[in-house]
């Protein structure tokens, strides 16, 4: 208790300082899990416009991003033929801009894919999608941004669109963005005869090392890989994930040399305090459990606030009308975890050099000399 | 037989013992100690008098183990100081401290001052907390005990650095000018407390003052001068 005390007196003592130290830590765990939860949002979110019932995808090999993937619709039909496949559907992925939205994500899909077939229907009927080639069908948000309705005519990017449809999809993307006809997209982007995508759905998971085998063999310059195993391996999503960690990392740094200045501060201004409790009886030991116990309250503090400054960051984010449908704030636990375990090691690296200089302090020359 | 049982007995009852201790600071420069050799037998009262630099204060810390001889050799209750392992124990559990200037922590409150030594020695609270009533009821205190530091008088603050230093029961006391910073009244009543707080515990007492009416009242009187023990006057 006593030993509590010490600790909680010390952070009193210098309220300010403390303070200064406990949002540092706050503001770098705020920035790690907001940044880290976005991108791990956007890379779900389009794990799962990849993984719409289906268990596969395949897609050109060795490109750095989907967008740049040319798949040629014939594989799609060959596949489909294939007897472990239930169904192949070729996507198309572009991004458009129209007034006041710089990125719309189009898909370009057939009538036939699950995207259509299984969404919920807001306003318009399934069946007729891809009826007409201007015909296109509008995620719950996308109609919000673009203020249409059904039957209206949109711009988007430099052509002109006819609304038939809008639909309501549980992902992000999906619901933010625009769904054309496949052949409509081929040309509206200039990629007659390809997609960026086949999604497969196999009739049993079990065939999905033959189906790969059989891409490989028929089609060399493709790849076929399941769905969590894209996800993990795709470099972009790799690259965002570290990115995401990294600048996350840089902001907990900074908050650490916070918490090293302000222990190394707490420390030299109580050098006889410290020797006191060394003619007491107290061991290095409880010296330093006592210097790391005040970066860690510091920390533990500094990581509470910064994940309910986080927290209300992500769902102010999600509330601007521009980012509407590409901010997931679903917090996942192990990210929040994470999070409070890297400020809680950040402090305790922080507190590495006040404890050891703490632990040397000899108590006779501090008592005789301050 | 009975010399040699005597011989044997006489060294049972030593609890401090310095031999040949020489201590000096600022690489050899100034020189406090010049080979001190002297015993203090258990539940003495013994006065070290002398001249401000003449070596006092040192001689206690060497026997607090707060600093080591640079030769000789200094014991207390049969072990040698400053062998790390004996050193926690030689803090916790045999020496307590009272300084001319308190050393108290002024943030924490009187008790919690009091139980800083029981907390680096993980004594049991309740036990710790009855020890702490006992010696604050002994030292007038009790009323004071939820005082923070700065709200306490001089006497207050050296009567509470008093029972902490023996909220431990260690067997010796080291007092480094214990009434140097009190007025003559205040300093009286601490003196008194002192030994009585002695008595009682069955402490031994080393003290280190420039004050020879309170020095006249203990058991042995030694007089420090160019670092070394030039008297020992029985009182």
């Amino acid at each position: 208790m006593i030993f509590l005390k010490l600790i909680v007196t010390n952070l009193r003592r210098h309220r300010i300082r403390s303070f200064i130290s406990i949002a540092g830590i706050a503001f770098s765990v705020a920035a790690m899990l907001t940044v880290v939860t976005i991108l791990q949002g956007a890379i779900g979110m389009f794990s799962g416009i990849l993984s719409s019932d289906s268990e596969m995808i395949v897609f050109e090999r060795n490109v750095s991003d989907l967008f740049f993937s040319n798949v040629p619709q014939t594989a799609a039909e060959e596949m489909a033929k294939w007897p472990m496949v239930s169904h192949a559907d070729p996507v198309l992925f572009g991004i458009v801009s129209s007034s006041d939205h710089p990125i719309i994500t189009c898909f370009g899909v057939t009538a036939s894919d699950a995207r259509i077939r299984k969404a919920t229907w807001i306003a318009g009927d399934k069946l007729s999608f891809a009826q007409h080639s201007d015909d296109v069908v509008l995620g719950e948000r996308a109609a919000e941004f673009l203020n249409a309705k059904i039957d209206d005519h949109v711009p988007i990017g430099h052509g002109v669109f006819h609304v038939i449809g809008i639909l309501k999809t549980a992902n992000g993307f999906e619901d933010g963005g625009v769904f054309m006809p496949l052949a409509s997209a081929q040309s509206f982007f200039h990629k007659e005869g390809v997609s960026s995508v086949i999604t497969i759905k196999l009739r049993s998971k079990d065939d999905a090392d033959t189906f790969k085998s059989m891409v490989k063999a028929k089609f060399g310059n493709l790849i076929g890989l399941e769905d969590a195993e894209f996800t993990r391996s795709y470099s972009q999503f790799r690259i965002l994930k570290a990115t995401a960690w990294a600048v996350g990392g840089c902001g907990l740094l900074l908050g650490g040399l916070g918490v090293a200045n302000t222990m190394i501060m707490s420390v030299f201004t109580r050098i006889r305090e410290i020797a006191i409790l060394r003619v007491n009886g107290f061991s290095h030991v409880q010296i330093a459990a006592m210097i790391f116990g005040e970066s860690a309250v510091v920390s533990l503090l500094g990581a509470v606030l910064g994940l309910l400054t986080g927290t209300c960051v992500l769902f102010a984010l999600k509330l601007v009308p521009a980012l509407h449908g590409y901010v997931d704030v679903t917090l996942q636990p192990l990210v929040m975890l994470i999070v409070i375990l890297l400020a809680f090691l950040t402090g305790i690296a922080g507190a590495l050099y006040p404890a050891a200089y703490a632990m040397r302090i000899r108590a006779v020359e501090a008592l005789r000399f301050e | 037989m009975n010399l040699s049982a005597t011989h044997e007995s006489n060294q049972d009852c030593i609890v401090l013992r310095a031999e040949g201790v020489w201590k000096s600071y600022d690489d050899g420069a100034i020189t406090v100690l010049k080979g001190v050799n002297f015993e203090v037998a258990r539940g003495q009262k013994v006065a070290l008098c002398g001249p401000s630099g003449c070596g006092k204060s040192t001689l206690l810390h060497l026997f607090g183990g707060l600093d080591s001889p640079d030769r000789g050799h200094v014991s207390v209750n049969g072990s040698e100081v400053n062998r790390h392992r004996n050193l926690l124990r030689l803090l916790r559990h045999e020496v307590g401290f009272v300084f001319q200037l308190h050393n108290l922590i002024p943030d924490l409150t009187l008790k919690e001052n009091c139980l800083i030594p029981t907390v680096a020695a993980g004594l049991d609270h309740h036990i710790a907390q009855a020890r702490l009533q006992l010696l604050a009821e002994r030292t007038g205190l009790t009323h004071r005990l939820g005082q923070r530091i700065q709200k306490l008088s001089g006497g207050e603050r050296q009567r509470t650095a008093l029972c902490r230093a023996l909220m431990n029961k260690p067997k010796i006391l080291l007092a480094d000018e214990p009434t140097g910073s009190l007025d003559e009244q205040a300093s009286g009543t601490v003196f008194e407390l002192l030994l009585d707080m002695v008595a009682t515990e069955g402490v031994t007492l080393v003290m280190a003052t420039h004050d020879r009416g309170l020095a006249g009242r203990c058991d042995r009187l030694l007089e420090m001068h160019d670092g070394r023990i030039h008297e020992q006057i029985s009182a």
